[in-house]
């Protein structure tokens, strides 16, 4: 991400340090992930210290210090879909890509991470493979699912 | 668009736009909530747009997407005006007869309507269906009527007159006085009476304050302020926009999470149309009262849900809460008064000044006025939002609107109140709901997520699942919370695989005793919760992991197994296909072995297993039947015996 994006997203933001969040959550939405180059640019701009930046930046789950797959799957663990039998899908997606929530394959093929709710319960258990939905999962359609994406 | 300046120009703009609107022309209202979204809602609404087209029928009947009225589980779903025609889980391939039978024909395409599973009966119009019949939407009602994304839909519903009424006839006095009235109480969690926490912003001397909507929904299995903002923002903004007035402030902000994408962009853009209507910004309606609002995105933690932990993160700080000595409405956001309300709650303000404190108190019970917006989910027949007016039998919503358990399954609990509540048995099943109602019986009001479990349940399971989410939201300032909620997690677990002791029932009371006690904030506080609850109404199930380490519920993976009936197997191979773990030893006419030290217990077999032959069951709390012997595996089929 070049310093001149950077830039114009801190200026939308009126380079405010209460704005810290926002500005992280635009180049997170943007980049996938938050470059250290980044953040130096921020706390250099915004006048926060780096502490702070990592502080928030570890703080939150949207953000990543880590580069993303190049495939992010979110597996639903809200309550509805647990008693469906949400572990379930997770063990099968785990067992397949070989990771665990929070890890990305050495290959950036994929990212994983559970989330907690994603408001269609009555899918459920639910598995979100680049923003597309797949309800009423079982471990057997998972594994169609994910031996589909190349 | 040119500004409204006074209550009189809003009047008369809401009569042209009415004026232009034809009540007899046909409207398809299409629901793109999220739940329709996830089943095909976008392509339904894309393909009516192109039939439309294609049918050259653009000037005498519109289509739209809108918000969602609730009735997830059949969707998509839309229902068509005037007639209220409604149609469930609509597909793209149904669009093109629709369109030619029901608007060109006036005809009903039976096939798409709800049938009564009791009756056999077909509902024709949304109101005749009992999911609907037996609610009370006053606030979800209208979502299904308008297109979020337009400001002109919620006038012509009589949108910010609730606000015009407050700046022009009534004092900031009397619109709090209207609010302390109805006994509005908090649908965020806590149930704090709104009516109290206003008054004690607009009493603090400190002459900047600040009002605040909580949308940073948390609670896994609950969506409701989801659908609101999602499907009617303007109506929240409408009640922020009182409240302001009502205590004096000048500036408003929306935390609403990152989570919903949708959300954000349809509160965004709402907050747009209404500065251009004049309904914020310099001197509103012509009122010469002054208001702004921001919106704020929360990064995902589940702890700024919590009041002081969310204005730390709307002040540009890692969200942790503080201490309440002083409450925020004192002392809140930058150190000002600030009213912290959820969605929910503000959505109802509205409909308090128009329609009167006395209106609002029709509903419900002594401590508990109004309708609540509850997410039924889990093992229901009709998931989604219900709103029903306090006061309810929790019976009624499970049974009469929720349609009962599916698949001939036995009700276990509910479980109420999020990550903080708890789980209700079927003995108390004939329980009002209510705040207080619900924090007696253990459990708590919540936000409102209802989270039905059948037999297949284990409630121990439920606890450490709870105890697990908390514990990855845990903010970690506080030592009983960060600490004390981990070491529940882990003897819970160990009970759930098998590893439970003697006296770790004793352990867990006491380690909830000092959280309930110590913890810093709600989270911490009431983190045991959903162990107290599940303790004291299924006590048996613990003791059961512990002593006999077996799992009532057929559950927990460690402590069941997969095994196959030699005289129900018919060696259909099936299951033996479809295992993923390849654990299944069988072949043609060879009853099928499952192999358990193979095994991964992922239950493909049972599901997959042809229901004529049910051969395939989970064991618990009993050692794995010995394999029967090689001769007798072979099956010699009847009509091979010649």
């Amino acid at each position: 991400m070049n310093i001149e994006r950077i830039d114009q997203i801190i200026d939308k933001h009126h380079g405010e340090p209460s704005s810290l969040i926002q500005v992280l959550l635009d180049i997170q939405a943007e980049n996938h992930w938050l470059p250290k180059e980044a953040l130096e640019r921020i706390a250099e701009r915004l006048q926060v210290p780096m502490t702070r930046i990592q502080h928030i930046a570890t703080f939150y789950k949207a953000f990543s210090l880590v580069p993303k797959g190049k495939h992010e799957i979110h597996i639903c663990m809200g309550t509805a879909c647990h008693v469906r039998g949400a572990s379930r899908v997770l063990d099968t997606v785990q067992d397949f890509t070989g990771i665990k929530p929070g890890e990305t394959d050495l290959d950036l093929k994929f990212s994983l991470e559970t989330v907690n709710c994603l408001g269609c319960c009555a899918l459920g258990p639910v598995l979100e493979v680049d923003g597309k939905t797949h309800g009423k999962m079982t471990p057997t359609q998972t594994g169609d699912v994910l031996r589909k994406i190349d | 668009m040119a500004r409204i300046n006074s209550p009189e120009e809003l009047e008369q703009f809401r009569q042209t736009l009415l004026s232009q609107r034809d009540p007899n022309k046909p409207l398809i209202s299409i629901c793109a909530g999220a739940g329709c979204l996830a089943s095909g809602a976008n392509e339904v609404i894309a393909a009516f747009k192109a039939e439309i087209e294609k049918q050259g029928l653009k000037a005498e009947v519109d289509a739209k997407g809108t918000g969602c009225p609730g009735f997830c589980e059949r969707g998509p779903l839309l229902v068509i005006y005037p007639e209220e025609i409604c149609y469930l889980q609509v597909k793209p391939e149904d669009v093109p007869e629709i369109v030619s039978q029901t608007i060109k024909e006036k005809k009903i395409v039976e096939r798409l309507l709800y049938v009564d599973p009791a009756t056999g009966e077909k509902a024709n119009r949304e109101s005749d269906i009992p999911f609907y019949k037996n609610q009370e939407r006053n606030l979800i009602g209208v979502n299904i009527k308008i297109d979020p994304k337009s400001i002109d839909d919620y006038l012509a519903i009589g949108g910010y007159s609730a606000l015009s009424k407050a700046l022009f006839q009534m004092s900031p006095e009397q619109v709090l006085g209207e609010v302390k009235k109805s006994n509005l109480r908090g649908r965020g969690g806590g149930g704090f009476p709104a009516g109290r926490k206003w008054e004690g912003s607009r009493n603090a001397p400190e002459p900047i304050k600040y009002v605040i909507v909580n949308a940073d929904e948390g609670d896994p299995g609950a969506f409701m302020d989801r659908a609101l903002l999602e499907g009617n923002p303007h109506s929240i903004l409408e009640g922020l926009i009182i409240g302001a007035y009502a205590i004096g402030a000048q500036e408003g902000y929306i935390y609403v999470r990152q989570e919903y994408p949708l959300a954000v962009i349809n509160i965004n853009l709402a907050i747009k149309q209404a500065e251009e209507y004049g309904f914020l910004g310099k001197n509103i309606l012509g009122s010469n009262f002054n208001c702004k609002v921001l919106v704020h995105q929360g990064a995902g933690a589940f702890v700024c849900g919590e009041s002081t932990a969310l204005m730390t993160a709307l002040e540009g700080r890692a969200g942790e809460p503080r201490p309440k000595y002083i409450r925020s409405n004192i002392v809140g956001l930058w150190g000002r008064p600030s009213v912290l309300n959820n969605v929910e709650t503000w959505a109802n303000v509205p409909l308090i000044i128009n329609k009167g404190a006395d209106w609002f108190t029709q509903y419900g019970t002594e401590s508990s006025k109004g309708t609540k917006i509850f997410s039924l989910v889990g093992k229901i027949t009709n998931t989604g939002l219900v709103e029903v007016p306090m006061g309810i039998p929790l019976k009624d919503i499970i049974y009469k609107i929720g349609g009962g358990i599916p698949g001939g399954k036995k009700f276990k609990a509910v479980q109420t109140g999020g990550p903080s509540g708890g789980c209700i048995p079927e003995s108390l099943l004939n329980l009002e709901v209510g705040f207080d109602e619900l924090t007696k019986a253990g459990s708590m009001m919540g936000s409102g997520g209802m989270i039905v479990m059948d037999e297949e349940t284990c409630m121990v399971d439920v606890a450490r699942y709870f105890l697990n989410f908390l514990t990855d939201e845990s903010c970690g300032k506080c030592v009983p919370c960060r600490e004390g909620i981990r070491q529940m997690l882990k003897i819970l677990t160990n009970i759930t695989q098998g590893k439970g002791r003697e006296g770790d029932i004793e352990l867990l009371e006491a380690l909830s005793e000092t959280a309930i006690e110590a913890a810093l904030c709600a989270l911490g506080k009431s983190a045991p919760n959903p162990f107290l609850s599940t303790l004291k109404y299924f006590r048996e199930e613990y003791e059961a992991h512990i002593k006999e380490k077996r799992c009532p519920a057929l559950s927990c993976k460690e402590l069941i197994a997969y095994v196959i009936d030699p005289e129900k197997c018919q060696a259909c191979m099936i299951c033996q296909r479809k295992c993923p773990a390849q654990a299944i030893d069988g072949g043609k006419n060879r009853i099928h072995i499952v192999e358990q030290e193979k095994c991964t217990k992922c239950g493909t077999c049972f599901e997959v297993c042809p229901p004529r032959f049910g051969a395939v069951r989970k064991i618990s709390g009993e050692p794995v039947p010995p394999p029967i012997s090689e001769e007798a595996r072979t099956i010699v089929r009847e009509s091979k015996k010649k």
